[in-house]
């Protein structure tokens, strides 16, 4: 089967790349989902919360992709279902796997949106059997939220994502006791407004530098031990202490998927995780995009939203030949940044970018400057920066259409915890 | 009285203070018209919006996500859970379906969140 644009992923990364694909001029145009229906994480994310940015109102995960999923069966899009990629060369051959068997696929240009899965027990090294009753939080949100099943009574969480934080208040209105939420950093990692209404709504004590040591019990989850951390996050004698429970939850951190980019020679940036790309989105192998939580780990989905909106338009200008940049700039992040994408902008592109970045630290009334060389391109003045939260500045072409140099984005400030 | 509020009315989280001076509440650090809302809101007659599941008969899941249309008082949430747990629907359930009008006369439906087809 031959496309214009193949979209891999119907997450909220998918959907948004394969409407803005298809309005865009891409006329054939495809979704492949492994799941049995369109939606991704947000269909198990039934907590309110989302859509501020894009609809101006709160909805829940399933409504929200429900918007998406309207417009994508109002339009002439495919949909395939329950269908797995299973490799993807660079020269955007596609094979797949579901209930009609093996397909093979041609596309003019690929938006990879794989999304992200969770970090493992085996990941953080806890000492322990492997009792049943540990999960990892998303796992445990599917099964509550879409499955039906209430996966303890008596809880403790590892890390305070905002899954983390979500599923502490979840467990606790379906009657679980949670005990505690346990999070190694000297500041949770998930966002203020879910610490106060899922954690301090409900007196659910959360306990910073502080890790789990020990998970007891053979056969299921009988208790942790914790003990506290110091700046080293060694940690600090005689400050161990045990908690009964019946379930850990992991909320550890998130791993974009890129199994299949690799198979199609994308190479990866080591501080994200995804993909490289340039201002469209586009990887460094021509005509395939990447965009959502596999490029990097999102914390707000309108965000997502926006992001692929642009790989989605670029796939399509791709695919009908009208994407032809030659004149690219670095862009580079600043000491106090984690990463910066994109990692190049083309600047005979009259879209410009759209710069996103992580601190390393907390910053309180922050300035982010945008240099070229010595030159302040752009700068943008902040209440606070945190770690937790991904920042998104869009950059004009007309402020960098001329410049020559290499562009760095960092932030002026103080540290601040 | 003096109390500090985390604003949840958006992701950015601002930290607000209320003071109860003789002229009134005394709002500051919102940044926004929304948050000033919320925290009068909070000071006055804290309410949040209710999500949960309920269960589902003859539909391609067991369980329903709902939510309340409206903000129901914090302190009545668990009481209002119990109430949605002993609601069971029929598949099909379109989302936007009411499922309780009214519950527990705090002036909120709860509806339901997403559709359900009906299993073949």
């Amino acid at each position: 089967m031959e496309y214009d644009c193949i979209v891999i992923g119907g997450g909220p990364a998918g959907l948004a790349a394969a409407i803005e694909a298809k309005d865009n001029g891409a006329d054939k145009t495809c979704i492949i989902e492994r799941d049995r229906e369109l939606g991704g994480i947000l269909n198990q994310c039934i907590h309110n919360g989302f859509g501020l940015h894009e609809f101006k109102e709160e909805l829940t995960g399933p409504e929200y992709a429900y918007r998406f999923i309207e417009e994508v069966l109002k339009r002439d899009i495919d949909v395939y279902l329950n269908t797995m990629v299973m490799d993807i060369s660079k020269d955007k051959e596609v094979v797949a796997l579901g209930d009609r068997g093996l397909m093979n696929f041609k596309a003019k240009s690929i938006v990879l949106a794989m999304g992200c899965r969770e970090r493992t027990a085996g990941a953080i090294g806890v000492k322990g059997f492997r009792p049943s009753g540990v999960y990892n939080a998303g796992m445990a949100q599917r099964l509550i939220n879409m499955e039906g099943y209430l996966v303890g009574k008596e809880v403790v969480i590892y890390g305070s994502g905002d899954i983390g934080l979500i599923m502490a208040r979840r467990m606790t209105l379906e009657g679980a006791k949670v005990k505690a939420v346990v999070e190694i950093m000297p500041h949770s990692s998930g966002l203020n407004r879910n610490i106060h209404q899922c954690l301090n709504d409900f007196d659910i004590p959360l306990l910073l530098s502080h890790k789990v040591a020990e998970i007891h019990g053979k056969n299921r989850v009988e208790g942790v031990t914790i003990a506290e951390v110091d700046n080293k996050f060694n940690e600090i004698e005689g400050t161990r202490e045990y908690i009964s429970c019946d379930t850990l939850l992991l909320s550890v951190g998130l791993i974009p998927e890129n199994e299949l980019s690799q198979k199609a020679e994308v190479s990866l940036d080591p501080r994200t995780k995804g993909a490289f790309v340039d201002s469209n989105m586009q990887t460094e192998i021509p005509g395939i995009f990447s965009c959502g939580n596999v490029l990097h780990v999102h914390d707000i989905v309108d965000f997502v939203t926006r992001e692929s909106r642009i790989a989605g338009k670029n796939a399509a200008r791709f695919a009908r030949g009208e994407l032809n940049n030659k004149k690219y700039v670095d862009v580079y992040p600043g000491d106090k940044l984690i990463y910066v994408l994109p990692q190049k902008i083309a600047l005979d592109d009259e879209n410009g970018a759209l710069i996103c970045f992580r601190s390393r630290k907390i910053y309180r009334n922050p300035i982010v400057k945008i240099y070229t060389e010595d030159k302040v391109l752009k700068e943008k003045k902040y209440k606070i920066i945190v770690p937790s939260e991904m920042i998104q500045i869009p950059l004009k072409n007309d402020v960098i259409k001329n410049i020559n140099g290499s562009i760095r984005v960092d932030i002026e400030g103080e540290e601040n915890d | 009285m003096i109390r500090d509020i985390t604003c949840i009315a958006c992701p950015v989280g601002c930290e607000m203070r209320v003071e109860d001076t003789e002229n009134g509440y005394l709002i500051t650090g919102y940044t926004c018209a929304r948050g000033k809302e919320y925290a009068l809101q909070e000071i006055t007659d804290p309410r949040r919006i209710l999500t949960s599941t309920i269960a589902v008969e003859g539909g391609i899941l067991p369980v329903l996500p709902v939510k309340t249309d409206k903000g129901i008082p914090k302190d009545m949430i668990f009481k209002c859970m119990e109430e949605i747990n002993k609601i069971k629907v029929k598949a099909p359930i379109s989302s936007g379906d009411i499922v309780l009008e009214n519950v527990l006369n705090t002036g909120a439906n709860v509806v339901a969140t997403r559709n359900i087809p009906s299993r073949k």
